[in-house]
């Protein structure tokens, strides 16, 4: 009996089949419904990643006014800026220093955070963290009071144990090295959780046995740890140079570009030109400006990946 | 009841609308009208809930229903908002706009031209600067407001410049533009200035003002070059920053830098008004805000500031001004009603109210609303800012004028007279050399 009373119907099986028919046979493969599963995810890209990019290309190809095609005229523009120079070159410097100081300073607090008792390390991975979970333009903030120029306290703490105040935003060098040390104690975090991450799944036996074989400290770090990280060192660059490189907010909140845009990396100075100035096409082409290089950073990375994982 | 025949509803109506011609603006039945607005959010406490409930009244007199959102200019987010309603063609009916972005959107802009000249007729002429920025290509692109708008004197402590200076600027610049002795008033130029600035430093109080990316700079840098008859590019579209003049301003500025905090090349719109609070400086170029938080947290302070005119240079006398406006969006679907709202929220008496619960930071656009006398009352000291309005011949500008407002849009907001300044006062760079970069940005700026 079925649950209602009704007798089972013995041909149940053949009339299911009329059913399943509704479908055409090509879509009930795994691969189709893989497919149609992943449409939603397909629709959000498209429209947020893919549209905005072929968006920025045509913007970028055009005129001012937006009412003529102009090819890549606004790029050509661009180069001939001195301005635009110092804004490559400032980006260059910025993420290279950036994330160079991030993956050091991440590895070095993972391996510590590693070495602690597992109690220990619960309080020391959440303090960590806070940089990274506040949001950047509140922190940036709290830094812009510590920078502040003319009543910094930073400088106040500086000149209580007898050093000499800072231009911490007035001059190009120290904005620059301010704008950078945020950046760096913003994204260290990110290194040292996903360093952490990878120390923990390598196989605790090859510490031991190289251990056994007499490896000291530093030799353990550079032929196990490293070669085992490997893989995720080359991520977590990439991914922060991608991140990176697009920086925006603490250099708008710190210095706005200045002194004499010296600290306007591509993002803050697209932004200057396309919402300040209304040239939203010379705005896109800046921003453009970044693609190739993370294109081509990000293809020898990969490569480089899948070539130590074949 | 008499049943109204053919002839006397015309009567009727044709004398209700040239009675409604008469008042300014006619009061038509809305019903099922809705206004939405992006406002300006005022940073003086009351001044948002006085106009809230002045556009409310009028929406429930004229039975349109009335949506305010007030929106914050830090961080940019009216810009971005504007920015944002532009490219989306959707937002508000009505939105507050800083200085330049009429220019930057009158493509999508309802002209104003009716309201404009209906204002014109009735009051006067608005200043040349808010003629500059809003009326463009022959029409009014724009409404000018004088909520948010400002001007750029000099806040002066006037203990420190009497006591350090030898200058009594109460006394220069009185509470009746009347009392002012024009001989005096003629010698306070750029050299009187920077020998006063010589002195008040030397006391260990100098005088603050940013070369940086941000408003402020434009503002005391624009009319400093004008008054020595820089500007950077003239009406005509033709780049005029190369000349002796321009390299004798930035001659100027290296000598009258030395005189000032070294830190201004990393200032930001609010460090002038710190500086002068915190009792170090003893004057800046800024609007009364500095005054206003002042008065809050170091009374004595406050109690000593002046407003008063800017230097004059030996090409004219020039003071920095900021004025907003409102903009009505093509794809409204309201307009007559947002353009009637706008020329009620213009007459007189509102921006009477206005100005008030503003405490005076709020400037009108039309000279003749300038007898307002919250800028006698308003202290301590008494009459501190009679002479935030312009009282005698000081021309209002902002930096870019006169250039076509394309142009001058991209001369604010590239920051090119800070950036040209710092390079020659900050950066090592030779002075003709900092103004040949100027020369070359700007002939970009003409791209189309």
């Amino acid at each position: 009996m079925s649950a209602n009373g009704t007798a089972l119907d013995v041909t149940a099986p053949a009339r299911v089949k009329p059913e399943r028919a509704r479908w055409p046979l090509r879509l009930r493969s795994r691969g189709a419904v893989g497919v149609v599963m992943c449409l939603p995810l397909i629709a959000l890209i498209s429209g947020l990643v893919a549209y905005p990019f072929f968006y920025s290309i045509y913007l970028s190809m055009l005129n001012k006014r937006e009412t003529t095609f102009v090819w890549l005229d606004n790029f050509r523009y661009l180069t001939t800026l001195d301005t635009f120079w110092t804004v490559v070159q400032m980006s260059f410097l910025f993420t290279f220093l950036a994330v160079l100081w991030k993956a050091v300073l991440g590895f070095t607090l993972a391996v510590v955070i590693h070495a602690l008792p597992v109690r220990g390390q619960r309080v020391w991975r959440g303090l960590s963290l806070i940089p990274w979970v506040m949001p950047l333009a509140l922190s940036s903030l709290g830094w812009w009071w510590i920078y502040e120029p003319t009543h910094s306290a930073l400088n106040w703490l500086l000149m209580l144990v007898g050093i000499s105040p800072k231009p911490w935003l007035s001059e190009p060098f120290w904005a620059r090295f301010s704008v950078v040390l945020v950046n760096i104690w913003y994204g260290t975090p990110f290194f040292m959780i996903t360093y952490l991450a990878g120390l923990k799944s390598i196989p605790q036996e090859l510490f031991e046995s190289s251990a056994i074989d007499g490896a000291s400290a530093p030799q353990r770090l550079r032929y196990v740890t490293l070669p085992m990280l490997k893989n995720i060192i080359a991520i977590t660059l990439l991914f922060s140079t991608i991140v990176t490189l697009a920086t925006f907010d603490i250099i708008r909140v710190l210095t706005r570009g200045g002194p004499r845009h010296t600290t306007h990396v591509f993002g803050t100075y697209a932004f200057e030109l396309g919402i300040a100035t209304g040239d939203v096409p010379l705005g896109a082409a800046v921003s453009l400006f970044m693609f190739p290089i993370l294109a081509v950073s990000a293809f020898f990375i990969l490569r480089g990946i899948r070539r130590s994982t074949v | 009841m008499e049943p109204t025949s053919r002839r006397n509803f015309l009567k009727t109506a044709a004398g209700g609308a040239a009675a409604a011609t008469v008042v300014g603006f006619p009061h038509v039945s809305r019903a099922q009208t809705k206004l939405t607005l992006g406002l300006w959010d005022h940073w003086v406490p009351g001044a948002n809930d006085v106009l809230k409930g002045i556009i409310e009244e009028w929406g429930r007199a004229n039975k349109v229903e009335i949506a305010i959102d007030f929106i914050t200019s830090i961080g940019n987010k009216l810009d971005l908002t504007g920015a944002a309603e532009y490219r989306a063609g959707a937002g508000h009916d009505i939105i507050a706009f800083g200085t330049w972005n009429g220019t930057l959107y009158k493509d999508k802009l309802e002209p104003m031209s009716d309201v404009a000249e209906t204002l014109i007729k009735k009051y006067g002429n608005f200043n040349e600067n808010a003629t500059y920025l809003n009326f463009q290509d022959g029409r009014w692109v724009t409404l000018p407001s004088p909520i948010g708008s400002h001007t750029y004197p000099l806040e002066t402590r006037m203990d420190l410049w009497k006591q350090h200076a030898g200058i009594d600027v109460r006394e220069l610049f009185p509470v009746d533009a009347r009392k002012r002795v024009p001989g005096k008033v003629q010698a306070w130029d750029w050299k009187m200035f920077l020998a006063g600035a010589k002195k008040v430093h030397a006391a260990g109080f100098p005088f603050g003002a940013s070369i940086a990316e941000n408003t402020d700079s434009n503002d005391w840098l624009g009319p400093l070059f004008a008054s020595h008859g820089v500007v950077p590019m003239n009406d005509k579209g033709e780049v005029t920053i190369e000349s002796d003049a321009t390299v004798g301003v930035i001659e100027y500025l290296r000598e009258l830098t030395q005189f000032m905090p070294k830190e201004i090349y990393g200032w930001d719109d609010a460090s002038n008004n710190r500086w002068l609070i915190s009792g170090k400086g003893s004057a800046i170029i800024n609007p009364p805000s500095a005054w206003t938080v002042a008065k809050r947290d170091q009374p004595a302070v406050a109690a000593q500031v002046w407003h008063h005119d800017v230097p004059r240079g030996p090409k004219g006398h020039f003071r920095g001004a900021l004025p907003f406006s409102w903009g009505i969006w093509r794809f409204s679907k309201a307009k007559q009603a947002a353009k009637d709202l706008l020329l009620h929220v213009s007459q007189r008496e509102i921006q009477w109210k206005l100005i008030t619960a503003s405490q005076g930071y709020d400037y009108p656009q039309l000279p003749s609303f300038m007898d307002h006398p919250v800028w006698t009352e308003i202290g301590p000291p008494p009459g501190g800012q009679y002479n935030y309005p312009v009282r005698g011949d000081e021309k209002l500008i902002v930096a870019g004028w006169p250039a076509k407002q394309e142009y001058g849009v991209q001369i604010y907001y590239k920051w090119l007279l800070p950036t040209m300044v710092g390079k020659a006062t900050s950066g090592g760079m030779a002075p003709r050399d900092a103004m040949k970069w100027a020369a070359k940005e700007l002939e970009g700026y003409k791209r189309g």
